[in-house]
């Protein structure tokens, strides 16, 4: 029986190893300017991360084998590790933590390129409002300006998402307010991200950004798409009743073509 | 009066009893209020309902749809106003048929439904995906339901008067009105902005007409038999 099960570990710890080294349930293709860096250190991650968890499973089928009880009798008898149990502890966490460390310093330094520099300048603006359960996407118009959002006008009957009251407010009259987020190619986006309700997230797997929504927070996020095509957006907090269904797509145009809707949407209004 | 004794004369002739021999039954005097609600003003821009999160609503669509809290037809008329009697009612029988309200396209059909206070409400969803049906309730108690696709309709009552907005928590756009009235006479305009409240004994009433966002006006109508009193109205409309 010990054996067997040696043998069931060598065999679920390959395979699934395999499954990651050959990619085969993998990331859709990257199709922003940062995507490189992030699947970079994915990889990293996975090797390393890969290469311990082979290898500690290995050895764990390999000392079930060794020490099992075999059909003759009893079991082999185990040795201590020189010095009891707890040197093997403190060896086991600071060789993980020195692993997890290393990782994070790392990594931390792709994420915070990411996330902790400031959009490029000239960055196209757009604005975003997670409610439950749909995303909302708004954009300046012609005359550049947001108007100011005003919670308590905020009204999904009249299409009112971002309560925005255009009978005082001018700047609020041109702006475009979209159910999907539509950007041109190589141009650096700034989303300004809010949160009506609870907790939401932004995730846009070929887009490599993953960004929550706060309440009471604006939460910029900035990125550049590379590659025309239209991707699904989801929600990745579990927000509610209706988070299954809490989603929107990414349409990423050619510049003329994005100008063009740009167009036909401000002449809609 | 000539037509009425001819009629009896046939009757005794034939030597039928359709009458049941006895006196002629009479209708209770029964009357009706009609007419036609339109707007003056300046109508707030409708929007165009953007579905892209469910492109099978996008499919069903072949024209834009707007939304539906400002709908006019032709000459000014008004759509989905609940015109109502709120006072002079005499105990009116109880509305006992069913009002269907249907999810279709990512849209409540009708807009606006009225009702009375305990008349059976049946809910369907025609998509072929969920919906989830949340009137927001303050006198009933409020509710929120899932309706898979090809799932049962969903039955159910008022119990107090409300107007109660509706809407679908997953198709943020999807938005309409239970109108819950205490009478049983009701009627929610059409395209032509026309109703009809009819059955009405003789009496005074007050009439009401409520739009979600021109407001509410009433009129006064004294009905004294079996005639049919106009009362139109006139709205206000803001562009915002």
């Amino acid at each position: 029986m010990g054996k067997l099960f040696a043998v069931v570990v060598t065999v679920i710890a390959l395979v699934s190893a395999a499954i990651f080294a050959f990619h085969v349930w993998w990331l859709p293709p990257d199709i922003s300017t940062h995507g490189v860096r992030i699947d970079r250190q994915m990889n990293e991650t996975m090797v390393v991360a890969g290469a311990l968890f082979v290898l500690g499973q290995l050895a764990l089928a390999g000392f079930v084998w060794r020490f099992s009880a075999g059909e003759r009798g009893a079991p082999r008898p185990v040795k201590s590790f020189p010095g009891g149990p707890t040197p093997l502890v403190v060896l086991a966490t600071v060789l993980v933590g020195i692993e997890i460390l290393v990782l994070t310093f790392v990594g931390s330094k792709v994420w915070a390129d990411v996330y902790q520099t400031p959009p490029a300048p000239g960055a196209l603006q757009i604005e975003v409002l997670g409610e439950q359960f749909a995303f909302y996407f708004r954009y300046a118009g012609a005359d550049g300006k947001f108007g100011a959002m005003h919670p308590e006008m905020m009204n999904d009957a009249t299409e009112n998402f971002f309560g925005l009251d255009p009978a005082n407010d001018t700047t609020a009259r041109d702006d475009i307010v979209v159910g999907s987020l539509v950007i041109p190619i190589n141009q650096p986006v700034v989303l300004e991200m809010h949160a009506k309700d609870v907790n939401h997230s932004f995730y846009v797997p070929e887009l490599r950004i993953q960004q929550d929504f706060v309440p009471g927070l604006v939460i910029p996020l900035h990125f550049t798409a590379t590659t025309p095509g239209k991707y699904e957006l989801v929600c990745t907090q579990l927000c509610g009743l209706g988070h299954y269904n809490m989603r929107a797509f990414v349409e990423v145009k050619t510049q003329p073509d994005f100008a063009q809707w740009l167009k036909e949407k401000a002449a809609a209004l | 009066m000539i037509a009425r004794v001819v009629a009896g004369l046939v009757v005794l002739a034939v030597g039928g009893s359709a009458a049941g021999g006895g006196p002629p039954h009479r209708a209770p005097p029964s009357g009706t209020i009609s007419g036609k609600v339109t707007y003056t003003g300046t109508l707030p821009k409708l929007r165009q309902i953007d579905m892209s999160k469910e492109p099978n609503c996008v499919t069903q669509h072949p024209t834009p749809v707007m939304t539906q809290d400002a709908v006019t037809g032709p000459a000014n008329s008004v759509r989905y106003v609940v015109v109502y009697i709120s006072a002079g009612d005499q105990g009116a029988p109880a509305a006992t048929d069913t009002v269907h309200y249907d999810q279709k396209g990512c849209l409540y059909i009708p807009h606006v439904a009225a009702m009375q206070v305990h008349q059976p409400l049946a809910i369907f969803n025609d998509d072929p995906h969920s919906h989830n049906i949340h009137p927001l309730a303050r006198v009933n108690a409020e509710w929120n339901k899932s309706q898979p696709k090809g799932a049962p309709p969903i039955r159910t009552s008022w119990d107090q008067p409300e107007f109660i907005p509706v809407k679908c928590n997953v198709h943020p756009w999807m938005h309409g009105y239970f109108v819950v009235l205490a009478t049983p006479h009701s009627a929610v305009t059409d395209s032509t902005g026309e109703f009809s409240l009819a059955g009405l004994p003789p009496g005074k009433y007050t009439v009401t007409a409520w739009h979600e966002r021109f407001g509410t006006q009433n009129q006064e109508v004294t009905i004294g038999g079996s005639e049919t009193k106009t009362a139109n109205f006139v709205l206000t409309a803001r562009p915002y």
